[in-house]
């Protein structure tokens, strides 16, 4: 069984609620897809290259100032349940993970984690450097992994054209090779079906949305993310600054949203959100998705002041801790487990039980 | 100018190959280009990168044969067509060795197809001096020295690489 604890803040500080806005924006993470000179992508990679890449990589990482002492983690040596806590944690994806298979990562694959950035190594492309903050701080993200590509960029040779700048496995993702997302919920708007607009008004303006754990995923909870579709032919400035904008007036919608629904139906948004916490409360069997469900309901009403004494951090901790992998692990079982939403219900009861107390 | 190709009609198109590693560009009119499956404006949708277009957005695009399926990229040896069925390139050369096709695609993708972002200065090149260079600069020379069992040398570089550390 992997250690968590080793991670720093076990890989999961921005849950803390402390960053801007973090009632309503859960995280904001950013990524930069880089390459190696000199090497073949990950598509044509043999076994022998990925083991390569790895190598120069580590060697990089041990030498450099902001991954010096970073928790390595190769993924081909882990547990199935372990690889899929990672991912609950947001640390790797599906990918890279090989959760939607039923072999092994193949060798390679590898994690490394220091502080509030990470690396994957041999996703789609050789390097996948991110940063993860706290609430909506997308500076702040990008001033963290900007120092790391700097940092790593001088001590690899990453792939770069005059023209097409950083070059990617995909072309989706050539030019900056940036990604940014920002995990935001939006109960508001979908209580009051203004969600559908909003959503066709990003993809207007560039932006995409997908659900929890990124591209592919599902929308649960009324949890988005929000990122920008294009990487090439603006600075990374540009992009950061119009995903910024976007995301701000979103916040607004949200908040004029919920103030709509406290004017015009205040009984029955505390009936929901009292409801809800009733469920989570004394529920003796929940599913993920349900609790979810819950969760937001009572995320919602915490954010309107309606119920007090509960804390966004403990929210987002239950958010996190009732995964499928992390309920089995804290319970020394599988994760197929039957009885794992006796076990939740359990969970989630004792939680907002100390809190209360 | 001319079309280099049929001689008769004025030449739109700039073509460069790369062929055994020597780039070649051919000026053409529209007609011939596209008979060297080159995708033009009128052409664009209707062709295969148009389709693979279509198929990352779900609509299951219809991917037939051109002639430029054939063109492969001289350092992976992937060819367009692996590209246009996977949606992934092999390496870094291959953004040279199918520049025109991805040009037009990344146009499409992105609206444009020039980095305006963050320019790179790779290790070791002017405007870049980095002293921890040096060492991961042995190691690899090492690993090398081991792989071609160059073992005196291996042993002279490990040494080298003791001292810095």
């Amino acid at each position: 069984m992997i250690d968590l604890s080793l991670l720093p803040d076990g890989g999961i500080g921005w849950l803390d609620a402390s960053g801007p806005k973090g009632s309503i924006v859960l995280s904001t993470r950013i990524r930069l897809a880089r390459n190696l000179e000199g090497y073949v992508f990950s598509q044509r990679a043999k076994d022998a290259d990925r083991t390569a890449v790895l190598t120069r990589v580590e060697e990089a990482g041990a030498a450099s100032d902001l991954l010096h002492g970073a928790v390595t983690i190769h993924l081909d040596q882990l547990e199935r349940a372990d690889r899929q806590l990672l991912h609950e944690r947001h640390l790797v994806s599906k990918e890279l993970a090989a959760l939607d298979r039923e072999v092994r990562p193949r060798p390679g694959a590898a994690l490394m984690v220091q502080g509030t950035v990470g690396v994957m190594v041999n996703e789609e492309d050789h390097l996948r450097l991110h940063g993860m903050r706290s609430g909506f701080a997308l500076e702040d993200a990008y001033a963290d992994l900007e120092a790391l590509d700097a940092d790593l960029g001088q001590l690899l040779p990453f792939a770069f054209h005059p023209e097409f700048g950083y070059l990617t496995s995909c072309p989706t993702n050539a030019g900056t090779g940036l990604r940014a997302s920002v995990l935001i919920h939006l109960p508001g708007l979908v209580l009051t079906k203004e969600v559908g607009k909003v959503l066709q008004g990003l993809a207007q303006v560039g932006l995409t949305h997908r659900g929890l754990y990124g591209e592919g995923s599902e929308i649960v909870g009324n949890f988005f993310q929000l990122s920008n579709q294009t990487t090439l032919g603006k600075s990374e400035d540009e992009l950061l600054d119009h995903l910024g904008k976007i995301v701000r007036q979103v916040i607004e919608y949200e908040e004029q949203a919920r103030d709509v629904l406290l004017r015009t139906a205040p009984d029955e948004v505390a009936d929901k959100t009292w409801r809800a916490y009733g469920l989570l409360k004394y529920a003796r069997k929940l599913t993920f998705e349900e609790t979810m469900n819950l969760l937001s309901g009572v995320r919602l009403g915490v954010g309107l002041n309606l119920i007090p004494g509960l804390s966004v951090y403990t929210l987002n901790k239950l958010m996190i801790f009732t995964q499928p992998a992390h309920l089995a692990a804290l319970d020394g079982r599988q994760t197929g487990d039957p009885d794992l939403p006796t076990v939740r219900a359990t969970y989630v009861r004792r939680v907002l039980e100390a809190e209360a107390a | 100018m001319l079309c280099e190709n049929c001689k008769e009609r004025e030449a739109v198109i700039n073509l460069t190959q790369v062929e055994h590693d020597t780039k070649v560009t051919l000026h053409l009119c529209e007609q011939c280009a596209q008979q060297r499956g080159v995708e033009t404006g009128a052409t664009a949708l209707k062709t295969p990168l148009g389709g693979f277009l279509q198929g990352m957005i779900g609509k299951g695009g219809n991917v037939l044969p051109t002639p430029a399926d054939g063109l492969r990229c001289s350092a992976c040896g992937s060819t367009l067509k692996d590209f246009r069925e996977s949606g992934r390139l092999g390496c870094a050369q291959c953004y040279e060795s199918f520049g025109s096709h991805l040009r037009d695609l990344l146009r499409r993708l992105h609206g444009s197809s020039q980095h305006v972002g963050e320019r790179y200065i790779a290790p070791g090149s002017e405007g870049s001096n980095d002293p921890r260079l040096r060492l991961l600069d042995l190691k690899e020379q090492l690993r090398r020295a081991v792989e071609n069992e160059n073992f005196e040398l291996a042993a002279e570089l490990r040494d080298r690489i003791r001292v810095l550390e």
